[in-house]
């Protein structure tokens, strides 16, 4: 593979970038801090000299960045098959509700952008007669659920989307692999309680990079999180209104 | 209504302070302000805790980024948070290794560099400090120094084996050491007391880099101390498997034992069983380095097995101007005081080293695990009073119980270290559970 993989200088991004270049596949890093893109890059090609890694800016709240961005990445990588979108910001409920700010800019880079950002791989991707394109959405888009209504409400969207652009392009060629993370051990959870099945991010790594060679449409990392959202997205209406989660 | 409880941090043995570890990617950010930053909470006691009063503590472990490795010197820079098991599983199939690491691979370089790590091969190559280069550390006033043994020295110097103290570490360039092939070349030898246990150990330094033995602590009379020397050395390339060595599941303890599943009885089993496992004289052979540096290491939260009430280790180091006998002395005060042991570890050291506040000294080294209890501060007053008149000293990263005048009376550099900590920190800011105990640090 040829990845390019926004966000991947931190947390689960991070963790994959390092898994694909282990793997032996050439990586380009896109994110917004250039110092920061810099020595991931160092990192990635300390541990796995033999593969093809680079770095360009790009920022999800800066639709603009997403043309020159991926030109690099074509540029750099000499043609990249595969995409993977794990930027994203976080709030929690209580944060969101309080500063309408704080939600636009969420709604607008968990959603909108990040939509925007794909379907210019998307153009790129099917012009070339397909590849693969890993969007990290998250179980928190399952249901409506009281601790994650806003964040939640995106992520449904963006799960959504990746559905049914998998249904349309799959045919063409074009593989979308929809990640959803339960809760992961990361920069954006520190200082959050973690709930039993926490993982680490080096295993949704391993979980990510076996389902990006399978094609597997829909991936719920760690393992358990498949489980108890089954059990969630079965549970009625009535029952959701009275528990906490 | 009942008030939640606060949370509470620990370190590896168990026992717990209220606290909050704060991760983030970015450690120059996070350390901004902090009271303390802790990596992989190794340390047995108090060290990695916040002072009383203080919850929250930088955490390093998202910080473990390789940022340089020069393949053809073997110098490597990593942000602190990178780890030894990291280290180990990225760079021994290409010829490194660590060049000195504790019984653990779960610790990260800024917790090897404030500890000041020693090993099997201390009595060759010193403490993990002998071989940074660099050091790039958060200091209180909020400002980035790089220092090292030709920039700021002194800073350097207090910083190795500082317990973090003297700044948040960010990033440490280190030498890694060189190996000839992935795997060590062992033998073992079952030693029938303490005494002469410690003439093998001195015997073997002269030709084996690495050494270490386990000693059964609960027999008594002749057989008193009575082990199993190991020694020592990796494996030229025409001695090794064609393979590399592979690493098998991990166990792990899944929940807390209850209190009573280690009492004198089973530790008694588990060390006659532990003894005659080795039931040859001697056993020689071939072994996986992770088998070698870190049996441990395969059984995840080892530590569960001591129960709710957590344990505490007690190591120190006698010097060779203590005499022959010194090890049998501490045994004979150990058993005496009804200190049973789990594990008793006994390893010979070399001079000592750089850093300030270093542990290891020329003698001998002695640790014994020791479940808590309401005697543990009584047996440490004790065998810390049997130390101090010995000329020894204890080690910081496994200690929660040492009083501050005991300290000062077995640390004679603590003035040099403290000087440096008053111009570089002249108001505490950094500080922990354990320097508000033994150094007197305000709350």
């Amino acid at each position: 593979m040829k990845a390019v993989v926004l966000g991947g200088t931190k947390g689960m991004g991070r963790a994959l970038s390092r898994a694909l270049a282990a793997d032996g596949h050439d990586v380009w890093l896109l994110g917004r801090n250039a110092e920061d893109l810099a020595r991931s890059v160092e990192d990635l090609k300390a541990r796995s000299p033999s593969v093809k890694v680079g770095a360009a800016p790009c920022d999800l709240e800066s639709p603009a960045s997403f043309g020159p961005a991926l030109d690099a990445a074509d540029a750099g990588l000499g043609g990249f098959d595969t995409v993977a979108v794990t930027a994203a910001l976080f709030g929690t409920q209580d944060q969101l509700e309080a500063d309408a700010a704080l939600l636009q800019r969420l709604l607008t880079v968990d959603f909108a952008h990040t939509v925007l950002f794909c379907e210019a791989v998307r153009t790129r991707l099917l012009s070339r007669g397909g590849g693969r394109l890993v969007v990290f959405s998250s179980v928190a888009g399952e249901r409506g659920r009281k601790p994650v209504v806003l964040y939640g409400a995106a992520k449904a969207g963006l799960t959504a989307y990746c559905e049914g652009l998998d249904h349309r392009y799959r045919a063409a060629g074009l593989v979308t692999v929809c990640v959803k993370p339960g809760f992961v051990k990361t920069g954006m959870t520190a200082g959050l309680k973690a709930p039993p099945f926490a993982g680490e991010p080096e295993q949704v790594a391993v979980d990510v990079l076996r389902a990006m060679k399978r094609g597997a449409p829909v991936v719920y990392t760690p393992a358990p999180w498949a489980l108890v959202m089954a059990i969630i997205r079965m549970l009625p209406r009535f029952v959701m209104r009275r528990v906490g989660f | 209504m009942s008030r939640p409880t606060p949370p509470t941090l620990a370190g590896w043995g168990l026992l717990e302070r209220p606290g909050v570890e704060c991760r983030s990617e970015d450690l120059a950010a996070l350390t901004r302000g902090a009271v303390l930053t802790r990596g992989l909470g190794r340390s047995y006691g108090d060290s990695s805790l916040p002072p009383p009063g203080t919850l929250d503590v930088a955490g390093s472990v998202l910080a473990d980024r390789v940022l340089a490795f020069n393949p053809e010197t073997g110098v490597l820079r990593a942000e602190a948070g990178f780890s030894l098991n990291s280290l180990n599983r990225l760079f021994l199939h290409r010829g490194f290794f660590s060049p000195v690491t504790p019984g653990t691979s779960f610790v990260t370089l800024g917790g090897a560099v404030a500890s000041d790590v020693h090993g099997k091969n201390h009595h060759r190559d010193g403490c993990f400090g002998e071989h940074v280069r660099a050091l790039k550390l958060r200091v209180a006033d909020g400002q980035i120094v790089e220092c090292s043994p030709t920039v700021e020295p002194e800073l350097f110097r207090a910083t190795l084996g500082g317990m973090g103290l003297t700044g948040h570490v960010l990033e440490v360039e280190f030498q890694l050491a060189r190996v000839p092939s992935p795997w060590i070349v062992y033998e073992s030898e079952r030693v029938p007391d303490v005494d002469a246990y410690v003439d093998a150990l001195k015997a073997a330094a002269a030709d084996w880099p690495m050494t270490v033995g386990w000693i059964d602590c609960l027999s008594r009379g002749k057989n008193l101390g009575r082990g199993i020397l190991i020694k020592g050395r990796w494996a030229e390339a025409h001695e090794a498997p064609p393979e590399p060595p592979r690493t098998g599941p991990k166990l792990a303890i899944p929940f807390l034992f209850p209190s009573w599943a280690l009492n004198p009885l089973s530790i008694r089993a588990f060390n006659f069983l532990y003894y005659w496992k080795h039931w040859q004289r001697r056993r020689a052979g071939l072994m996986t380095p992770d088998a070698f540096f870190y049996p441990l290491d395969g059984i995840l939260h080892w530590n569960r097995i001591y129960g709710r009430r957590g344990f505490t280790q007690y190591q120190c180091v006698l010097p060779d101007a203590a005499g022959r006998g010194a090890a049998r002395r501490f045994m004979d005060k150990l058993t005496a005081l009804g200190g049973a042991s789990f594990l008793c570890v006994i390893k010979d050291c070399g001079p000592e080293g750089t850093g300030l506040l270093s542990f290891p000294l020329k003698g001998i080294s002695i640790a014994v695990d020791m479940a808590l209890t309401d005697r543990t501060q009584g047996i440490v007053d004790a065998l810390n009073a049997f130390v101090i008149a010995e000329g020894g000293r204890i080690y910081l990263s496994k200690d929660a119980f040492t009083r501050p005048e005991d300290f000062r009376r077995m640390e004679p550099r603590l003035d040099a270290f403290l000087a440096v900590r008053r111009k570089w920190d002249p108001e505490r800011r950094i500080r922990s559970a354990q320097s508000v105990r033994l150094l007197g640090d305000g709350t």
